[in-house]
């Protein structure tokens, strides 16, 4: 098997146009504004999917179809009441949910979330600017984005066990547990896709897949796919593993005794990092923005693809126990992710 | 179908069916395969499929089932027992009661009050009816009771109003008389029933 050779890559890359700083404040911006639109706009259409597979209309009543509904959350989030436990640690407690959503923010900005493009020379001032793909492409992308979501887990965990309440406290360790069991998965599942590609950078990735479907990296790896999907559910805290704040068993979890604007930034934080996963899947393994011209259209469908599967999931599937879930990713997933690896690495020798 | 299996409560006897769940493995081995097994018969995409599908059968083939209440009602019973109306005769529009004070007797929460008086032809007139829905349990013995038909249980469930008193009169329970032509015959409790005719028999008269 040919590993994909780094030189062609960094011709295809030479012959892009340089990146600004000013190309890249706008895709910051860009990105913000957008994650945080869709993040919100995903609520939104979570309710309605949901509603939907349970054959309820969901939200109808404020707007056309409900679709201001999200407005009205808006409004009654803002002003609510901040409230602060009074046992709690206030500055932690006040912390933690900043730390959910500005890891979930940060970590994007190392995912590209829109192919490049360079703004038309007809609109002033900044005509002529070229918007990379990514904010800043590192060259660890991968793992630099893996670790920023990994670190947003501080918010739950600080959060639940600040708050001085039981619940919250169980909340706290569940993401302890959680933590523990998915992120060995999720590293050594993504190791073989880099393995192939050579290389962590997001970039190099889609480019490696820019063959068409055939070239996309499901087709080589299955099973990392699969295992890097599951991962992805538990590291987003989606049914079937969302232990961290599961209503029927400890009341909220780690957001119990938050209120208002403080528990929506928690939300808007686990919006943007479905999104996130979502953005990762569609590049690492389905081919990315790589459809020339088409990009910015394919990897829009394919990120839906991804966001629905989510809200699907939670409509089909029950939740696993804590237990199960340390059984399932120790036991069963990393045994699979490291014989993985090894018969990737064998392959690409031979 | 008979009432013979609800009247049974011998847990077993009755047509149900039992779930075959299967042996609980034990073992590590069986274990192992049981997780083998389920991972690969595609169990939990046929839970996909499930609600995918219903999702399209809401979308595209309009099964959705949610009823936009204020806006929509769904049909209720005919014995539904709700607040009382209080009918009147078809062919005259004078109200049906007679006043015989069986249903403020029968009333087990003695929510009923009445009191009557002969009018000029020396016919019995009700001179005051109310009933306290602030007690009242809808048994619908009232109605059960009434030999004239004249107080029955209507359709107005949405009970809450600022004052019990609003809807308790005799005069706001009374068929008002624009809307004679309106009036339903009530198919609940001490209605007749829809056999009535056959069940009519000559009265024995021989002693
Ligand atoms: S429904 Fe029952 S409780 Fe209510 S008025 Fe009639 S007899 Fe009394
Ligand atoms: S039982 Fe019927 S007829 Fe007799 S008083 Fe009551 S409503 Fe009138």
């Amino acid at each position: 098997m040919e590993i994909v050779t780094y030189t062609t890559v960094e011709t295809f890359v030479n012959h892009l146009p340089e990146v600004t700083w000013v190309g890249s404040l706008i895709k910051a911006v860009l990105i913000l504004a957008v994650i945080s639109a869709i993040a919100g706009f995903g609520t939104f259409i979570e309710r309605k999917v949901l509603a939907f597979m349970q054959r309820r209309l969901g939200p109808m009543h404020v707007g056309p179809y409900g679709l201001l509904q999200l407005a009205a959350d808006g409004i009654k989030l803002f002003t609510k009441e901040d409230i602060v436990p009074q046992n709690a640690n206030k500055l932690i407690f006040m912390i933690a949910p900043a730390i959910t959503a500005a890891t979930a923010f940060i970590a994007l900005s190392a995912v590209p979330v829109f192919p490049d493009f360079t703004i038309p020379k007809f609109i002033p001032v900044l005509g002529g600017t070229f918007v990379p793909s990514i904010a800043s492409d590192l060259n660890i992308g991968i793992l630099f984005v893996l670790g920023m979501m990994a670190a947003g887990l501080y918010g739950p965990l600080l959060a639940g066990m600040s708050q001085a309440n039981k619940w919250g406290i169980i909340g706290a360790a569940r993401t302890a547990i959680q933590f523990l069991s998915y992120e060995v998965v999720t590293g050594l599942s993504i190791l073989a896709p880099i393995m192939l590609v050579g290389s962590l950078s997001f970039v190099d990735f889609n480019n490696a897949q820019a063959g068409g479907i055939g070239s996309w990296l499901i087709w080589q790896q299955p099973v990392a796919f699969v295992l890097f999907l599951i991962a992805g559910f538990a590291e987003t805290n989606r049914t079937p593993f969302d232990l961290l704040e599961h209503e029927a068993e400890v009341v909220s979890g780690y957001a119990t005794e938050y209120s208002g604007m403080r528990w929506g930034m928690f939300f808007i934080g686990e919006y943007a990092n479905m999104i996130t996963i979502s953005v990762i899947a569609a590049i690492v393994f389905l081919g990315g923005y790589s459809e020339g011209g088409l990009g910015w259209l394919t990897i829009i469908l394919k990120v839906g693809f991804f966001f629905f599967l989510m809200l699907w999931v939670r409509a089909a599937w029950p939740h696993v126990r804590p237990d199960q879930l340390m059984w399932l990713c120790w036991k069963v997933l990393m045994p699979i992710a490291v014989i993985n690896v090894v018969i990737t690495g064998i392959v690409m020798m031979v | 179908m008979g009432l013979e299996q609800f009247k049974n409560r011998n847990v077993g006897t009755q047509n149900y069916k039992m779930l075959d769940l299967g042996e609980t493995p034990t073992s590590g081995m069986d274990k192992f395969k049981q997780v083998v097994q389920r991972t690969f018969k595609v169990e939990l995409f046929i839970g996909l499929w499930v609600t995918l599908r219903e999702m399209i059968n809401a979308l595209l083939r309009g099964q959705m089932h949610t009823v936009k209440y204020p806006f929509e009602k769904l049909p209720i019973s005919p014995r539904y027992r709700a607040i009382h109306d209080m009918l009147r005769l078809l062919e005259s529009g004078h109200y049906r009661c007679i006043g015989c004070g069986l249903c403020e007797k029968i009333c087990i929460s003695n929510c009923i009050t009445m009191n009557t008086r002969y009018d000029e032809n020396q016919r019995k007139e009700v001179s005051e009816y109310t009933i306290n829905f602030g007690r009242c349990i809808f048994c619908g013995y009232c109605a059960e009771v009434c030999p004239e038909l004249a107080i029955v249980h209507g359709p107005r469930y949405e009970t809450a109003s600022e004052q019990r008193a609003s809807f308790s009169l005799f005069e706001d329970m009374l068929t008002p008389i624009d809307q004679l032509n309106l009036q339903k015959e009530y198919d609940g409790f001490g209605a007749v029933t829809p056999n009535a005719d056959d069940n009519i028999k000559q009265t024995p008269l021989a002693y």
